[in-house]
Order: C-alpha cells, then structure tokens, then sequence
C-alpha cells in the first residue's frame, strides 16, 4: 500500500518527526487558500504514486498568489508516468543548506532490516548507488535487537554528514526506524532529508509503503485503502477479493494460485498471444469466485477469448466444474471460453461439462493445449 | 527415505479447533501422517475425532514426544504460535497461514536463529511437505504425488507445486519429498535448505525447483548449486512474461539490482548447470529426461 507524500508526512509526524506545515487541495481555490493561510513562500507538489515528479513539471516553488494559481491549474490534471495529478500537497517552502538521503527497508537475502544514508540526497541516488557505491552508508539491523542510539550514530557518521547536521539526523532516523517498524512499513524513504539554514535537519519529502498484511494491527490503514491507485478493472477485482493485475492483450486469463496464474500468462505469451490480465480466484474455485472472475473479465472490451486454468488438489473437479457452469448461468458471456481441468477427480469434473460444450465453451487436455487453443479464438481462428 | 519428515514424524496442530486445521489435520491424518495432538488453551482435555487437545506445545510435545508442529493459527497469532512452538521443544514447524506480517516474520526468523538454532521453520505462507506415501503436512492433496522417489521438489509456489507433482506422475516418476517453502518476504526455509537436504539424502537421486519473479532467492541457489550440487536439477521460473513489477522506491531498485527479473534468474540457474524448461510442462520433460539417464 503506497501512502502519498502528504500520507507520509503525516505518518513521520505521529514518530515525532520535524515536517512542513502544509495543507492538501484538490482545486486551484483551494491551493490558493492553504498558500494565502500558510503564508508565501510555498511549494505546490503534485501528490502521485510515481517518482521523478520534479523532472515532469509537478513541483513548483510559488511567492505570491499569481504564481500559486498558475502552478495549481497548470500541475492539476497533468499526466506523470501515466499518472493524472487529482491532488495536490501545498507546503511551506524551506530554505535548503544541504541534502541528504535516507531509507529502511527489509534486506530479503540478509533476512535483516536495511537502513541507507547518503550525504548526496536529491533526485539521483540510484545514480549515486550505481556510480559511487560508497556514497551510501548501509547498515543491518537485526529485528530482535532493533537500532541502537550508539549504532545510529556511528552509521550517520560513517555517511559523513557534517558535524552540524549530526544530532538532528540521528534523532530522526531512530524515529524513522520506529516508524518503520511499529507502523509496519516496507519501505519508508526520505529524499531529500535537509539541513535547513538555520542549522536544523528537516524531512522534505516522504515515501512509505505499508504492509497490507497489518491492517489487523492498524485500523486507520483502510482509509489509506482507499486512495490508492488502480484501474478501473482492478478497482471491480478488488472489491470482490479476486487479485487481478490488468494487461495489455485479447486472452483473459482465470487460474487459481498466484503461481499457476502467473504460468498461465507465461503460457499464453509463449504460444503467440497476449494476456489481457493475470486474475487469481485463490483456493476454492467456488461458483460466487467464479462468478466474480468472469464479470470482471467480460467487462473488459478489450477480451476476445478467455482461458481458465484450474488445478484441483483439495477442492475436486466435480465442484471445480459445477462451479463454472453455476457461474456461466449467472453472467452472460461476451467471448468464448477454453476450460484447462486437472487434477483431483479431473475426469469427473470434465464429465460434468461435456454436456455444455460448444464452440464457445472447450475444453483443452493441457495447460499448453488450452492456450493455444484461447490465442486462436482470440485471433478469430475456430478449430 | 526423504527430508524433514518422514512416516515415524509425530505432528502437533497448533489451530486443530479451528476449520481449517481440522480439515486439513484430518485429511492429513487419513493419509496416514502421525497427527498426534492439537493445542487451544481453551479446549484443553476435549479431542478432535480423537485426536487429543494439550493447552500448550509444550505439554503437547511432554505427553506424546511430537518433535514437530504445524501452525493453522490466524495471521496475527502466528508470532507468539511459531515462538510457543519452539520454546515447546519441536524442531521442525510448518506455517501454513497466509497474510502474515513481513515485520513478524523478520523478527520470529531472527529469534529462532539466536534462541533455537536447531529448529527449522518452513514458511508462512506455504502448502506445506509432503513425503509422498509416508507424511503430509499441510494442505496438499496426498494422492497427487506418486510416492518412491527418486526426484526431490522444492518450490516457491502453492498452485505451481501441484503442477510440478502432476507433470511428474503423469510422467510415473516419484518423489521422495515435496517442499513448499512459500513466496513471502522472508521464509523459514530456503532452497538452499531444502538443496543441501535433497544432496544429503541417498534416495533421492534428482531435484526439481520452481521459482517466482522477484528477490534474489533463486540467484543465491544457482550459486549454491555450482559449488555444493552433484545432483541434476530441472527447474521453472513463473513470471517469465510479466510486466516489470512496481517497483518499491529507490530502495526497493537498489537493494534488487539487475536480480528479481526471471530471465536473470533463468540465466543463473543455466550457468549452475540447471536445465530450466520455459513451463512447467517443459520441466517436468526436462526431469523425464534426467531420470532417464540416471
């Protein structure tokens, strides 16, 4: 779950850590009041879930009221990797003396969390990470003894910070790590962390992502929820529980396990076609997920045929297929379907479907006969 | 013979009460898995289908000598259940639950490293194990896998598992014992684990592997495999064909590198001398081959 940077700024300041006064606006007028109230000069910057905001136009330093209502009309709407500015962040400018970066994130091969500081903050620092490796302090923290007051300061030291900026970065980045791990983020990332010119360490901007598994733990986290960032046929897949990532091609695809899903687009991209979608309906492979799947995958005009490849361990064909066509009963479908069944009672369950078969409902031996079959029917091919 | 587990494991089902460790305690009970306790504090003395229910691991483990447990426990009870498990004193754990928590599992890993360095954790997140015709733990269905050997599974993928299991009866090739170790941020048990198990154990002659997009965990076994594998393997990456991922910040791209995408891991696996099918059937013809020679 990525929070925007106003999210974010607002989560580091529950850890105690220093952020702008700011104020969020959806309309001009309303970027126009929050600056009027916050006093010049302000920063208006587009609230995105994408990086390089800065280099596409949608952060902007305003001194009085013209430029705030130019730099609002001109970021709302305007389209960043693909991602349409709806909000904006208008903030307090800060006077910056130097910047800096920081990061904790889990370290998936050391098993341990990783915290990165760099004293070349700004825009680039997988450029630093790549041309000059030392640039970045690292250190590993083991989860059972957590970051040390002694540690963090030796880790800002080695990141060569000036002496100045010491203090300030250290109290932050023990509150970071909180943060972090208290409010159980993947990632939460400063770039830049400043030093401003009177001497004091500051968070200029905030990334986070949350751990969509400790909602349990946070309530406040389903309101985060709902701003996050999804077509529309995700959007419908979600609400219905399904995991559904939309692609670009004809051939909807419907399996159940996130592995087999995945091998499923593999599968349909190897034998010539194109993937509409991955969809994983879980386990169950009931006749409400079926159901479900089918109706975000009809709602896609985009779908010419569809493939769904189901293998039965503990849930038995028999209620494999009677779930289909329980389904197929209830959505009347816009493309015709390859039906891949295997595993528990396999035979069964294809005896139940026989019946109902048609040019428009198949069903394929194999995972690689299923595909086919589906790319053909999507290029208009009946065999 | 097998890894991990085998027909003389004695298994405790932490969440037997609940409806998912019941069906799955008894059907895993039906394929002849020792299923010789469960624990709810609350239904202490009861039984289910009698299989009798302790208070704790620990009692679990005094009245039957159980050195192993399996956890069907909700997502948020799985840190203090996989910690009572150890302290208990069982030295293999299955963590069926999905939805744990990456900052549980960081921190219960840890923990059993420095506290209990004896005792091996296989997931969250994961199928389970099966022994096929001596011990299944988890939820796999028993009677897709041909039991005998000599080809040892380890995979990363629930569904992809199965598939691995089917290619290779369909084919009539057994399989010594089958790993799930799950696709989470951080799991109990690597493929490194299960490859220097499946090295170990004299029955089992060959090993296939299915990975996922994503981390590094394949990389870090095509390097094992060079240096440490006399063993053939086969092996499937899925994700072949999937769009770049969202990427997780700057962090995220500079803790991955160039790892993650399949074709790196593909090409990792290749130069370990891995024959790497493009599907799972692909696979599955690659390991009929191996077979074969041996």
């Amino acid at each position: 779950m990525d929070l925007f940077e106003y999210q974010g700024k607002e989560f580091f300041a529950d850890y105690g850590m220093p952020v702008s006064p700011g104020k969020l606006a959806l309309t001009t007028e309303e970027a126009v009041t929050a600056a009027e109230n916050l006093g010049y000069p302000v920063m208006v910057k587009a609230q995105v879930h994408t990086g390089g905001r800065g280099k596409a136009g949608g952060v902007k330093f305003a001194s009085n009221i013209d430029e705030v209502s130019e730099h609002a009309e001109n970021i709302l709407g305007l389209d960043i990797n693909g991602h349409v500015v709806e909000r904006l962040w208008i903030e307090k400018a800060s006077d910056i003396a130097d910047e800096y970066y920081a990061s904790f994130t889990l370290d998936r091969s050391a098993k341990k969390h990783l915290g990165m500081l760099s004293a070349e903050g700004g825009v680039e620092i997988e450029t630093v990470a790549e041309e000059n490796p030392e640039a970045i302090a690292r250190i590993w923290v083991d989860p059972v003894e957590g970051l040390s007051e002694g540690n963090c300061r030796n880790w800002v030291k080695e990141a060569a910070l000036p002496e100045e900026a010491i203090e300030g970065a250290v109290e932050i980045l023990l509150n970071l790590y909180r943060a972090y791990v208290e409010g159980d983020a993947d990632l939460v990332e400063i770039n830049p962390l400043i030093l401003t010119e009177d001497g004091r360490v500051h968070v200029l901007d905030a990334k986070v992502t949350l751990d969509s598994n400790s909602v349990f733990r946070h309530e406040n986290y389903e309101d985060f929820d709902k701003t996050q960032t999804r077509d529309e046929r995700e959007t419908a897949a979600h609400s219905k529980g399904l995991q559904y990532v939309g692609l670009e091609g004809e051939v909807g695809v419907i399996a159940n396990g996130a592995g087999l899903a995945m091998s499923t687009v593999d599968v349909v991209n190897q034998v010539g076609g194109r993937p509409a979608n991955f969809l994983d309906i879980g386990g169950g492979a009931n006749a409400d997920v079926m159901t479900a799947a089918l109706e975000v995958i009809n709602n896609d005009p985009d779908v010419r045929s569809i493939f769904i490849n189901i293998f039965g361990g503990i849930t038995r064909g028999e209620e494999i297929a009677n779930g289909i066509i329980d389904a197929l009963d209830r959505v009347k479908m816009s493309s015709p379907i390859v039906i891949r069944l295997d595993g528990t009672n396999a035979d069964e369950g294809r005896a139940i479907l026989e019946p109902h078969l048609s040019q428009t409902l198949q069903v394929a031996p194999t995972m690689l006969d299923g595909a086919e079959r589906a790319v053909a029917l999507a290029k208009g091919i009946n065999n | 013979m097998s890894i991990f587990v085998n027909s003389e494991t004695k298994v405790i089902y932490q969440g037997l009460t609940g409806s998912q460790g019941r069906y799955y305690g008894l059907l895993n009970r039906d394929y002849g898995t020792k299923v010789v306790a469960g624990t709810n504090p609350k239904k202490a003395g009861t039984d289910v289908e009698g299989i009798p229910i302790f208070a704790s691991v620990a009692e679990a483990v005094e009245e039957t000598g159980a050195k192993a447990s399996c956890i069907f426990i909700p997502a948020p009870g799985v840190r203090s259940a996989v910690l009572e498990a150890a302290q208990g004193g069982v030295d293999f754990i299955v963590a069926i639950t999905e939805g744990v928590p990456a900052h549980d599992e960081a921190l219960f890993y840890n923990q059993l490293r420095k506290d209990f360095p004896n005792v091996q954790l296989l997931g969250p997140n994961c199928p389970g194990i099966i022994s096929p015709g001596e011990c299944n733990i988890g939820i796999t269905a028993g009677h897709i896998a041909l039991p005998g050997g000599p080809v040892g599974i380890v995979s990363r993928s629930g569904t992809l598992t199965y598939q691995a299991l089917h290619e290779l009866k369909e084919k009539g090739i057994g399989c010594t014992t089958c790993v799930g170790i799950g696709g989470d941020p951080v799991p109990g048990t690597s493929f490194i684990d299960c490859l220097a198990a499946f090295e170990a154990d004299p029955e089992t002659k060959a090993v296939m592997m299915i990975g996922e997009i994503g981390g590094s965990a394949e990389e870090e076994a095509a390097e094992f495999i060079s240096n440490n594998m006399t063993k053939p393997i086969s092996a499937y990456i899925a994700g072949v064909t999937a769009p770049p991922g969202k990427k997780m910040g700057h962090a995220g791209a500079i803790v991955s590198g160039g790892k993650g995408t399949a074709k790196a891991k593909m090409e990792a696996l290749e130069e370990a001398g891995v024959k790497v099918g493009n599907n799972p059937t692909e696979a599955g013809d690659l390991m009929a081959e191996i077979v074969s020679q041996l």
